[in-house]
């Protein structure tokens, strides 16, 4: 297969941003500057963007507590997230949602959700609305290996598959829910096999490869926007850090992260292979590295400076009228 | 006497009540935390708070039983094991997840004993995180107890100090009926003297934390350290304040609560929970229909805001009573 290089550039430069944002996000953690709880998304930027470079704004993703990767890779602005994070004026929910709950409806991004499980019943919402309205639109719930377990999951599944909605169950499989290991929380093999039994498409892949998952996804994709009904792909890429920044991490062994970092960093992987096979130019790359970085730093400096939410907001937006 | 905190009460009354009782185990998400991971430390976390610590080295994983993330199997594993023979504990971690399994709740645990005749007992315990103040954001930081105030069948538990923490949660590991007991997120540190040994607290009996003659506070888990606060500083004016902790929002002690009132004559209800059918609400209307003829002034509510709970760090300070709001409802009922 070929692939377009400006679509690749597009790609490198999301999958960039997140992994820039997030250690940006981690060395903030660190220093004290931010409100709340962060989960971190580093480690798995490929599953993001190799599924959000085949869907438009008019199409929607349900996401998760670690849902910054989600934000980035379906276009939502640095300067509306990193005010969203520090709950500033002018965030993407006004401060009110925080790192855990940020949605941004006119990018097609249903909110990041601190219940585990509790996107995929939306995200089948929004399916729903594209087959009545005949859109063409397609929907997809990001939903890591601890949420697979959860029967809101299992119930989107089945209703998707009898409705034959325009759903992708993108499943990212990142080895720990919470503290606890994949081994030992999930009583099947794998997820795939569970998703094939009700009855759509289910594919495995490497979430470190890009073009794994895109690859996937092209095929999902052609199946929602055909008629053809909900699939399901597990894409397998470890977590890099804590289930939230701050968590002591006693159930991992060391040196994990390091062979993570050293064998399976889904950016080195990219550009081994953009470079080698398909003509993109590793300075143009890091041109784009500069960049980001740069426009990283000025959102922060922009919604660290920001004034917090004026106190009556606390009442406003409960309801439209009341 | 030793002092301890919270967090601490809870993990000893936990390891108490499995020694006393072989029946007791616990369930829930991380309450060994780390199986399956690359370490091989099992317990790697002892509980997302560190409240289940050191049950898994002691009573062994038959009876500290770890679970994926998944609060109806959680919850309705508990309450069937419950009707068979054992004495579940289960951790539901945070009380807004009960959105996940209320069913097992509302139809099902809470009813067992009423329709089936009379024939079953259901000595489950489902512990729970509420409150706000720790910046969890919306889905993190509800209190939502009155709403289990209002379904029949269900004992719910308010502890505010480690004292009664320990002793409210071994009679609850006892009782034979659905017990949810709230543990607020933000006092697991708070602490007070508590015996080595074990005791129990009985249900529906509340304490007066202060007594006093002109107003009577009535307030719930971190309500009733704000409260009491408020009662020694109004004190040195000369205003004396009695505070109410009813300990159990179901049974409440009504009693308690109407003898002070007809004592006062005023009477300031405090809870987190959101304003409409509050507990606060449950308890002014109950002085309003039984004490009217004693009130001096309109009882005064003091709750959060109808508003969901803001992530922003500055609106959440805003979001639960604090004591100058109490303070400023006290002076209110003195007119």
């Amino acid at each position: 297969m070929s692939y377009d290089p400006i679509m690749l550039l597009d790609a490198y430069r999301r999958m960039r941003a997140i992994r820039e944002f997030e250690e940006t996000m981690r060395r903030e953690v660190q220093a004290g500057t931010v409100p709340g709880f962060v989960h971190l998304y580093c480690g798995e930027e490929a599953i993001a963007v190799g599924a959000c470079m085949h869907l438009a704004d008019t199409d929607y993703i349900g996401s998760t507590h670690r849902g910054h990767g989600h934000c980035i890779a379906k276009g939502c602005d640095f300067e509306g997230l990193l005010l969203e994070i520090y709950c500033k004026q002018g965030g993407l929910c006004n401060g009110k949602g925080g790192s855990m709950h940020m949605a941004d409806l006119r990018k097609g991004m249903l909110g990041a959700n601190a219940i585990v499980g509790g996107a995929p019943p939306i995200a089948i919402g929004a399916a729903l609305s594209a087959q009545v309205l005949g859109n063409k639109g397609v929907a997809l719930a990001f939903i890591g290996d601890g949420a697979s377990n959860q029967g809101t999951v299992f119930e989107s599944m089945n209703m998707a598959s009898c409705l034959k909605l325009p759903m992708i169950f993108m499943y990212e499989n990142n080895g720990y829910a919470e503290f606890s290991g994949v081994k030992w929380h999930m009583g099947s093999a794998d997820i795939t096999s569970r998703a094939a039994g009700f009855g759509m498409s289910s594919v495995k892949v490497d979430g470190t490869d890009f073009f794994a998952v895109y690859d996937a996804m092209s095929a999902a994709v052609a199946r929602a926007r055909n008629g053809e009904g909900p699939s399901s792909i597990e894409a397998v890429a470890m977590r890099w850090y804590g289930h939230f920044e701050g968590d002591m991490q006693k159930y991992r062994k060391s040196g994990e992260v390091d062979e993570l970092r050293r064998t399976s960093d889904p950016l080195v992987k990219f550009e081994a292979r953009a470079t080698a096979e398909f003509g993109i130019d590793a300075d143009e790359l890091r041109e784009i590295d500069e960049e980001l970085r740069e426009m990283i730093e000025d959102a922060l400096a922009i919604a660290k400076a920001a004034p917090k939410p004026t106190p009556d907001a606390l009442y406003t937006d409960v309801y439209a009228s009341y | 006497m030793p002092v301890k905190n919270i967090r601490d009460a809870i993990n000893e009354t936990l390891k108490l009540e499995m020694r006393r009782d072989d029946r007791v185990v616990v369930i829930g998400e991380d309450v060994v935390g780390g199986l399956g991971g690359s370490s091989g430390v099992e317990e790697a976390a002892g509980g997302t708070f560190g409240i289940t610590t050191g049950l898994a080295a002691e009573f062994g994983r038959r009876r500290v039983i770890d679970t994926p993330i998944t609060e109806s199997a959680i919850i309705g594993m508990a309450g069937g094991a419950a009707l068979t023979g054992l004495r579940p504990v289960a951790e539901l971690m945070f009380i807004d997840f009960i959105g996940v399994c209320f069913d097992q709740i509302l139809n099902q645990i809470a009813k067992f004993r009423y329709m089936f005749g009379g024939r079953a007992d259901v000595p489950v315990v489902i512990r729970t995180m509420i409150g706000a103040g720790a910046g969890t954001g919306p889905q993190h930081s509800q209190a939502l107890y009155n709403m289990l105030m209002h379904v029949p069948g269900i004992k719910v538990v308010l502890p505010s100090n480690a004292y009664d923490a320990k002793g409210l949660l071994a009679t609850a590991i006892r009782d034979n009926d659905p017990v949810v007991f709230c543990e607020h997120k933000c006092m697991y540190l708070e602490t007070c003297e508590v015996p080595e040994e074990s005791y129990t607290i009985p249900f529906g009996v509340a304490k007066v934390t202060r007594e006093g003659t002109d107003v009577t506070i009535v307030a719930l888990s971190r309500m009733v350290m704000l409260a009491n606060q408020v009662a020694d500083k109004l004190k040195s004016e000369g205003i004396s304040v009695e505070v109410i902790d009813p300990r159990t929002i179901s049974p409440l002690d009504t009693d308690a609560i109407l003898a002070s009132v007809r004592k006062t004559g005023r009477l300031v209800a405090v809870d987190e929970c959101n304003p409409y059918c509050s507990v606060a609400s449950e308890i002014t209307s109950l002085v309003a229909c039984e004490a009217i003829g004693s009130l001096k002034s309109a009882p005064v509510k003091v709750t959060s805001p109808h508003t969901p709970v803001p992530a922003a760090p500055n609106l959440e300070q805003l979001y639960a009573p604090d004591a100058a709001a109490i303070e400023a409802a006290v002076r209110r009922v003195l007119g």
